[in-house]
């Protein structure tokens, strides 16, 4: 992994139609560290990760990526958005999914490892269709582990996820902050003892 | 927190411009029309059925006036984000889209006496048509995008795609027109079936385009301003709901 | 180029796994080319004169079938997102998918239209030209198509404002390519009505994708 991304966030306020969600927030996430973005249920957690990713412009304020502005094509190559959806193709198996994943995003990953990583070896070559939500988001998470990308954005990672696999990713997560990531994740669940916060509500 | 800005200067202005616009619009329209029913004397050729001509043509110079009316306010509202901008290109189509539909039925009823046709499918016609479908595919993109700010957005980006096209939709069904023309099919100079217009057939046609283009404004003011209203309503609806 | 290759791939594979492929637009087309002599009575002079005409509206409508998926499946399950984030700027992304989709259609129909027109009765000057403005107007349907289909991304029901919306930016490929046929069926000078058509087939190539790309990132946010 290349040097760390820092995630700073100043006075910034989000507007969905014509309700206002949050305003004036700001924080900041070093390299190697954990944050946590908290709030009850349609308070605008996800609307803040997108914001992060570049996908929604905030109404108000400035956000920038390690020196980038978000949005920037610099800022989108040092992150990985893992969304609410999965955007997993049903038809398609977790291997291929992963392998187109790779292409696009102009990465040599090896999605076998990555599945492994994540506990779906043996599942690896089945159409995801078949898969419970539950492995949909340890598939999604492998492709993310396995892109290698600094900075990752998760929405709900830990969502549909048994004991199990919560620790597995939770366990992902610390390893990827230890070596250097940033990790941004919308979350009810803690992440970690070490995990900063963003209260959005 | 009730974010919705209020458009006083728009609401004011409008509401001191209305009555005159009224007045202006329905004074022209009346009088131009008067003339072409009876002051105007019958075309040589076509006889009385030539008085459709001044319905027909000012609802045609409307359609076009109005797309590029509603082009100029999408662009605004891209560009500038100016939220009047959106709402005027909102509720000026419908009107649009009722003058093309004028214009296209008075062209049929033309049509009949003139040509022995209610319909022919001719450059000028056939693009009146396209220009109407454009008109309710606009609509219909305002009406099924639920969130207003991407509603307008899509719907800015599909007027512009359009505009850029009717030019081109012209020239084609033009080029296609010459090359199927037949013997028997009548030509007319641009769509104005009168082979050359007097001074005393031209005024008339003046003073109701004019009207037209005052009823447009007063009908798109009475529109924009309903809109703004309903759309308070809506937010203390919702304002309500949530304390 | 390989993550733009990969789109395309990604989208033929998807295409065969879920809607069969060229074979549905294939199907459509035969179904039609065997209506219309039924609907019109068999008079072979009839069926001569309209079958190139025809042949091409039933392209239009082919390609039309499948358009209001191009995007959808896209918009719902998140792909969008990182089809958006992906190191290609979206116009790419764009062109890629409809690239696939005149692949899936419009491709498929040039290669069968001769054997189409056979059927129809269609004058043997006609041929060449036809096959002809197929192959340089068909993409037209899957360019401007992907515009309508970005706007209508993600709406219920969508496909019927997509007909809607699509249609003006049909009308100038098929009065051209239609019209290229019928001058070479009457043994005009075809040059015109292929120039035009091949400009306004270089022109779809930029509206399209651009259009397109600013319809889509409406509905990312």
């Amino acid at each position: 992994m290349t040097g760390g991304v820092q995630v700073t966030g100043e006075g910034l306020s989000c507007r969905r139609g014509d309700r206002l969600l949050f305003a004036g927030l700001s924080f900041s996430a070093p390299a190697g560290s954990l944050t946590a973005v908290t709030g009850p249920n349609g308070s605008g957690k996800t609307s803040l990760i997108r914001m992060i990713a570049g996908l929604l412009k905030p109404e108000a304020g400035t956000l920038r990526v390690s020196g980038a502005g978000a949005g920037d094509e610099a800022a989108a190559d040092l992150l990985h958005y893992l969304g609410h959806h999965d955007a997993l193709k049903s038809q398609m198996t977790a291997r291929e999914n992963l392998t187109f994943a790779a292409r696009w995003f102009g990465v040599s990953g090896d999605p076998g490892m990555a599945l492994e990583r994540l506990g779906l070896k043996r599942q690896a070559d089945l159409p995801v269709g078949y898969f419970s939500a539950g492995q949909r988001k340890r598939t999604a998470l492998a492709r993310c582990w396995m892109l290698g990308r600094p900075l990752w954005l998760l929405d709900e990672p830990t969502a549909a996820l048994d004991a199990d696999g919560r620790a597995l990713v939770l366990d992902l997560i610390a390893a990827h902050a230890a070596a250097g990531g940033t990790v941004i994740a919308a979350t009810h669940d803690p992440l970690g003892k070490d995990a900063a916060e963003i209260a959005v509500a | 927190m009730l974010r919705y800005a209020n458009p006083k200067k728009f609401l004011d202005l409008s509401g001191a411009l209305l009555p005159w616009l009224w007045i202006a619009a329905i004074g022209l329209m009346g009088w131009g029309l008067y003339q072409a029913l009876f002051t105007v004397p019958p075309d040589y050729q076509q006889g009385d059925s030539v008085r459709i001509m001044y319905v027909h043509v000012p609802s045609a110079w409307m359609a076009s006036f109005i797309y590029g009316f509603m082009f100029i306010a999408s662009v605004v509202g891209l560009v500038w984000k100016h939220p009047l901008a959106d709402t005027a290109a909102k509720e000026a189509a419908p009107i649009g889209a009722a003058f093309t539909a004028v214009c296209l039925i008075t062209g049929a009823l033309w049509g009949k006496p003139t040509w022995g046709t209610y319909w022919i499918w001719d450059a000028r016609l056939t693009s009146v048509l396209v220009l109407f479908f454009l008109y309710l595919g606009y609509m219909g993109v305002w009406a099924a995008i639920e969130e207003r700010a991407k509603a307008a957005k899509a719907a800015a980006i599909l007027c512009v795609v359009g505009v850029i096209n009717i030019p081109i939709i012209r020239f084609s069904v033009e080029w296609w027109d010459t090359l199927h023309q037949g013997p028997s099919v009548v030509r007319f100079e641009d769509g104005k079936f009168a082979p050359s217009i007097d001074g005393s057939m031209l005024w008339p046609l003046l003073i109701v385009a004019v009207g037209c283009t005052l009823l447009f404004f007063a009908l798109l003011f009475v529109r924009m301003r309903t809109d703004i209203a309903q759309r308070r309503i809506r937010t203390l609806m919702a304002q309500k709901a949530a304390s | 180029m390989s993550a733009f290759l990969a789109l395309i791939g990604r989208d033929l594979r998807l295409s065969f796994r879920i809607g069969g492929g060229p074979f549905l637009g294939l199907g459509f087309f035969l179904t039609v080319a065997g209506l219309l002599p039924l609907g019109i009575g068999a008079k072979l002079d009839l069926l001569g004169e309209v079958a190139a005409g025809f042949l091409w509206v039933a392209a239009a409508l082919a390609a039309l079938l499948s358009l209001d998926r191009l995007f959808q499946a896209d918009a719902e399950d998140g792909t969008l997102d990182q089809l958006a984030l992906g190191p290609l700027p979206l116009e790419a992304a764009v062109l890629a998918k409809s690239i696939a989709h005149w692949l899936t259609t419009g491709l498929p129909l040039t290669l069968a239209a001769p054997v189409l027109a056979l059927m129809l009765n269609m004058p043997e000057q006609g041929y060449g030209a036809l096959a002809l403005s197929l192959l340089i107007g068909s993409p037209v349907f899957s360019l401007t198509g992907a515009i309508g289909a970005a706007l209508t991304a993600g709406l219920r029901r969508g496909g019927l404002l997509l007909s809607l919306l699509v249609l003006p930016l049909f009308v100038p490929a098929v009065v051209f390519g239609a019209g290229a046929v019928s001058a070479a069926i009457g043994g005009f000078d075809t040059s015109a009505a292929f120039l035009f058509l091949g400009a306004f087939s270089m022109f779809a190539l930029v509206l399209g994708p651009v259009a397109g790309a600013a319809a889509l990132r409406i509905h990312l946010s």
